[in-house]
């Protein structure tokens, strides 16, 4: 080194060498300017297909499914079309080792939805970033135009295969049935197969498995009927088919859960990956009476309530409800909500459109809430006049009526863009997706956040076949999309966590997920959902958003609180009687003993007695507190509750139980109120017995009686020692107030401990 | 029950007063019930605030208070079915002409309740205070209901009695002595000779033992008992007919603490769970020989007896201190207060650090010679 510092002009090779070195390295700006070339938005995405969500084999058949399950839903609700959607996953490499990590799927969508109209297939199917919905301020599951042919674009990179098409736009027309596989390069379609046919829905379909052809037989699986208008979509890809959380079946259950209007039918592919790790909400029946056993003469079930039916190799979610969403309306920006350079654009958009347009005129039609005189305020406000033209608008000019509409006072946006799913519609969804005792459900005004409207929806159901132990279950929607995937950066989660679910007596860990047998629903309704990225996976964490969404959680809560304390009460009022009557039988005996008085008689006096007393007092006792009003649970708005004649174990099957609501008392063979139920009535509740149940089995329960002196004395009647749990004061009705977490006491089984009823207690409901 | 019927004959006056107050207490009970009112028991209480110092007598006595004991109530519920099983299986035992031991009545009546897994009695730590209360409740003796606790305590002397007709001499009893028996009423014990002058009653056996190996009651012409530390009702009945029938003075000898204190109270006043037998079982003439607290100085006693007092102890002796029977009796307060200078306690045994036999050879004679003991 030192040699090169001291005489550099000795080796001046050394130099030129650098140079040429770098010569050659470098390119000039005429070398660069020659690579420099469009980057199409196809090989942008084949580059970084884990921005879509196809990330590994599982994740991509997940999101394909999603995002053709997305566009039906979305085509038939603008259609007005009750949605009917099959989805069918192959498998097509059945005979592959254990060890492979992934298989090749076809994931087939089919809907009974508008069909489209041939023209358009390429460019909706072969094209990245074209679409309907991007350009305009509405309401609806897709956005941005990628999904389904970022789909086809990775189904054809994974395995070289183009999507097949079908679709009938004209129920009188034949079906359109198109192949094409997607030019990266180009971003255009390349159509290898184009005919007309009359077969639609395609029949191989419905020969895939024993299910499938029972059903297409029945006439309840993608008939021809059912079907006079629709598109199916065929995509082969590289997948892996894996059940759990994350999975094609978890999305469905939920999709169903959030669409009560939909029915939704899966046919499973024949072989699954080995390692399964099953979470589903609702398990599998035990009994699931199989409609084939049924026999013709068993109605197409009109009269049960909707309730998911899982036949193994194909599940099938029914339609809950048979009204669709309110139709939304798209809106035009509000002021608040836009940026500066979309203003600009704007700007230099309406003048293209409209040369020689005014700024006041602009302004009352190129956003929302901006009335005459408020446009004319802002013109004043920036110093042009009303006839202004928009041309005339400088850099400068429009920088202050950007500023402008920010500080104005405008009315926030309309919020009949909105379409919630609706108080019924959800207690119907979770009815059928999850088996729980108690569901409530509210839906809140819409509110804005950054000047776009949004609304917020929670239900949540609890106990039943929930585990009783673990943190409870977030299920989240966006536009009724189900959102699986990074739950803990997602707004939602935290207003699950920041709610303070010990008020509703229930465990709570601080900055954790409410422990119990619980499934929390959060649904946002919004022309424009705030994801945190382009796979939409979660929800932005504005304030005004999780400040919604705490709300109406905490509107839920108080209904499950209400319905616990009282479930508490009837359990403590049970208790007490409980504890008299255990002890009547062995007075009597004793009183017997000395006096000879007529131990039957006694018996019943006193019985009689402690069954008075226990009611009486538990109201004195209710009184000491914050004279507790004697509310019904189920009087409350947006709730049902299923009574469960037995809900012990956790895994015994609900039996046929009793609900009620709103104040009516109904028989078990009113079921299908439910159904029935209009759907504008604000009354939550309507009773229906569950089928499939099994018989109670009380009778045997009764132990034996280990001292049989006196056998006139019913005196052994069995108890519900076992299942009697707690003394909380159920009295502190307020909120403010956290009541303890109930803990079991006496001997109970730490499985039921939680709030079980008691085996056989008395129904006070 | 059968048996018990046969029985019926032969009871005593005694047992036909007992058996109608146990049926006319379940009459009242059953009779309340089948009118629809509550059932429900009353139960004089045995509380401290219960208890009245009678002076006069020198002893305590029961108040007149008494506590409901009500069925549909969750605190009292399984007491009330406790008495109420407790009652029935007296009146068993009364029909049968038998007697049964505290733990005997207690496993009579324990048993699983019809279709629980809960038992009538967990304990009998449960089971002892149902059957006082049933004393209280019925106004009835324990030795009337047929019940005995455990026989402690011993006695020898000059003196011979009769134990259900067996004739026992007490100056025969070898290093044992007469175990005296939990029932010591007349009809079963009646004594017959007694030459003896006084009764020496000291805490525990292991002192009377030391006495008795000494022949001390043979020297000084006495009784000699023990009661275990705190006497059993049989121990204090039979020591309050000694001194009531045969007016021999008691003299105690217990250990210098806050416990040889109250065993003191007790044996004179009458204790506060057992006020309502105090006329039988309360002896006010009663003498507290020793220990003294003046005795670590004036036997000349070693450092190594000492034992110093607890908190606990110290809470204790300020608390017999205000007993209204010692509070107005100057040589008790003195004594009490001896105890808390002293910051110490002794026990009898610890006189045997001087010589083995200086509490029966000197120590108790002296202050007998003396009449230097505390009234």
């Amino acid at each position: 080194m030192n040699a090169v510092v001291e005489a550099p002009v000795a080796e001046p090779k050394v130099e030129t060498k650098v140079v040429k070195k770098r010569e050659a390295a470098r390119a000039t700006a005429e070398t660069m300017a020659a690579r420099q070339r469009d980057i199409s938005v196809s090989e942008f995405f084949a580059k970084n297909r884990h921005l879509l969500g196809f990330d590994n084999p599982r994740k991509a058949l997940l999101t394909t499914v999603k995002e053709a399950v997305d566009n039906s839903l979305d085509a038939c609700e603008e259609a007005g079309i009750l949605p009917d959607i099959t989805v069918v996953l192959e498998d097509l490499q059945p005979d592959r080792p254990a060890s492979a990590k992934s298989s090749r799927y076809r994931v087939t969508v089919v809907d009974n939805g508008p069909g489209i109209v041939r023209k358009q297939v390429e460019h909706i199917f072969g094209r990245l970033l074209y679409g309907s919905k991007f350009h305009r301020l509405k309401m609806s599951r897709g956005q941005q135009g990628i999904g389904i042919s970022a789909a086809g674009m990775y189904g054809l990179i994974t395995t070289g295969k183009p999507m097949a098409i079908y679709t009938r736009p004209d129920a009188r027309k034949p079906a359109h049935h198109i192949e094409l596989a997607i030019n990266t390069k180009t971003n255009r379609a390349e159509v290898t197969q184009d005919r007309e046919t009359k077969e639609f829905p395609p029949a191989r379909l419905r020969e895939l498995s024993a299910s499938t052809r029972r059903l297409a037989a029945e006439g309840t699986l993608l008939s021809a009927e059912s079907h006079p208008t629709g598109t199916s979509v065929s995509i082969e890809l590289d997948g892996k088919y894996q059940r759990g959380r994350g999975s094609v079946d978890e999305f469905l259950e939920l999709t169903a859960i959030a669409n009560p209007h939909a029915r939704i039918a899966f046919v499973r592919p024949t072989r699954t990956t080995d390692e399964e790790e099953d979470t589903p909400l609702l398990k599998p029946r035990p009994a699931a009476p199989s409609p084939a056993d049924a026999g013709p003469a068993a109605e197409p079930a009109p009269a049960a309530p909707a309730v998911t039916e899982d036949l193994g190799d194909l599940v099938v979610f029914p339609r809950a409800v048979n009204e669709l969403p309110p139709e939304t309306k798209e809106i035009q920006p509000h002021p608040k909500g836009i940026e500066l350079g979309i203003l600009l654009q704007m700007l230099k958009e309406a003048e293209l459109e409209k040369p020689g347009g005014s700024l006041y005129h602009f302004l009352q039609e190129k956003f929302c809430r901006v009335s005459p005189a408020s446009a004319s305020g802002f013109c004043e406000k920036i110093g042009v006049t009303s006839r202004t033209k928009v041309a005339d608008i400088d850099h400068a000019m429009a920088e202050r009526l950007f500023k402008e509409l920010q500080d104005s006072k405008l009315p926030p946006p309309p919020t009949d863009c909105l379409a919630p799913i609706g108080v019924q519609q959800m207690l119907k969804g979770m009815f059928k997706g999850v088996r729980a005792e108690f569901y409530a459900a509210s839906s809140r005004e819409a509110a804005i956040y950054r000047g776009r409207p949004f609304l917020i929806e929670t239900a949540i159901a609890f106990g039943g076949e929930l585990p009783a132990d673990e943190p409870s279950r977030v299920i989240r929607f966006a536009n009724r999309v189900p959102l699986l995937f990074q739950q803990s950066a997602c707004s939602s989660f935290k207003a699950v966590t920041e709610t303070n679910w010990r008020n509703y007596d229930l465990q709570h860990p601080r900055g954790a997920l409410p422990i119990g047998p619980l499934v929390i629903m959060l649904h946002m309704a919004s022309v424009w959902v705030p994801f945190t990225s382009e796979s939409k996976e979660a929800i932005a964490d504005y304030d005004e958003i999780r400040k919604e969404m705490k709300l109406a959680l905490m509107e839920c809560g108080r209904k499950l609180g209400t319905y616990l304390r009282k479930r508490l009460r009837m359990k403590r009022e049970s208790e007490r009687r409980d504890i008299f009557e255990r002890y009547i039988g062995e007075i009597t005996q004793a009183i017997h003993a000395i006096n000879n008085t007529d131990a039957k008689k006694l018996y019943e006096a006193l019985q009689a007695q402690a069954k008075k007393r226990t009611a009486i007092a538990d109201l004195q006792l209710d009184e000491e507190g914050k004279a507790l009003r004697d509310e019904d649970p189920a009087d409350q708005e947006g709730v049902i509750i299923v009574e469960t004649g037995a809900v012990s174990p956790a895994a015994t099957p609900i039996e046929p139980a009793p609900t009620r609501a709103g104040g009516v008392r109904l028989k078990p063979d009113e079921g299908p109120a439910l159904l029935d139920l209009e759907p504008q009535t604000r009354r939550a509740g309507a009773r229906k017995a569950r089928s499939g149940g099994r018989p109670s089995s009380k009778a045997g329960a009764s132990p034996a009686r280990p001292r049989a002196d006196l056998s006139d004395i019913p005196g052994g009647k069995p108890t519900k020692a076992e299942a009697a749990a707690l003394s909380v004061n159920a009295a502190q009705r307020s909120e403010e107030v956290p009541s303890k977490p109930v803990k079991p006491r006496l001997r109970l089984d730490p499985k039921t401990g939680k709030l079980a009823p008691a085996d056989d207690g008395p129904r006070l409901f | 029950m059968a048996k018990g019927k046969s029985n019926t004959a032969t009871l005593k006056q005694r047992d036909h007063k007992t058996i109608s107050k146990l049926v006319q207490l379940a009459d009242d009970v059953a009779r309340k019930a089948l009118a629809g009112r509550e059932p429900k028991l009353d139960i004089p209480t045995r509380t401290k605030s219960n208890t009245l110092w009678n002076k006069k007598r020198g002893i305590l006595e029961m108040g007149s208070a008494t506590a409901e004991r009500e069925l549909f109530n969750l605190n009292q519920a399984k007491q009330f079915m406790q008495t109420m099983l407790h009652a029935s299986t007296i009146k068993d035992l009364v029909e049968a002409g038998k007697t049964a031991s505290l733990r005997g009545v207690f496993y009579k009546a324990k048993h699983t309740v019809a279709g629980t897994r809960e038992n009538t009695f967990d304990t009998q730590d449960e089971s002892d205070p149902i059957l006082e209360d049933l004393e209280v409740a019925l106004g009835s003796l324990r030795e009337e209901l047929h019940i005995f606790a455990e026989n402690r305590g011993a006695m020898v002397g000059n003196i011979t009695v009769v134990d259900k007709g067996d004739e026992i001499d007490c100056r025969r009893m070898g290093s044992g002595g007469y175990a005296m028996p939990s029932i010591v009423e007349p009809d079963v014990i009646q004594f017959k000779k007694c030459e003896a002058k006084f009764v020496l009653h000291v805490e525990k056996g292991t002192v009377w033992n030391r006495f008795n190996e000494d022949r001390f009651w043979e020297k000084n012409n006495c009784v000699l008992t023990h009661g275990s530390g705190q006497p059993p009702r049989g121990c204090r009945r039979l020591l309050q007919r000694l001194n009531q029938e045969l007016g021999l003075p008691i003299i105690c000898l217990l250990d210098c603490d806050p416990w040889g204190h109250y065993i003191y109270s007790v044996i004179k006043q009458g204790s506060i769970s057992l006020a309502f037998e105090s006329t039988r079982l309360a002896i006010p003439e009663a003498r507290f020989l020793g220990i003294r607290a003046k005795d670590y100085k004036e036997c000349g006693l070693p450092e190594a007896v000492k034992i110093d007092l607890t908190e606990n102890d110290v809470k204790r002796a300020k608390e017999i201190l205000a007993y209204p029977w010692f509070e107005d009796n100057r040589a008790w307060q003195k004594e009490i207060q001896g105890l808390l200078n002293n910051g110490f306690k002794m026990e009898v045994e610890s006189l045997i650090a001087k010589d083995i036999s200086y509490v029966t050879e000197e120590y108790v004679p002296q202050r007998l010679k003396a009449k230097d003991w505390l009234d």
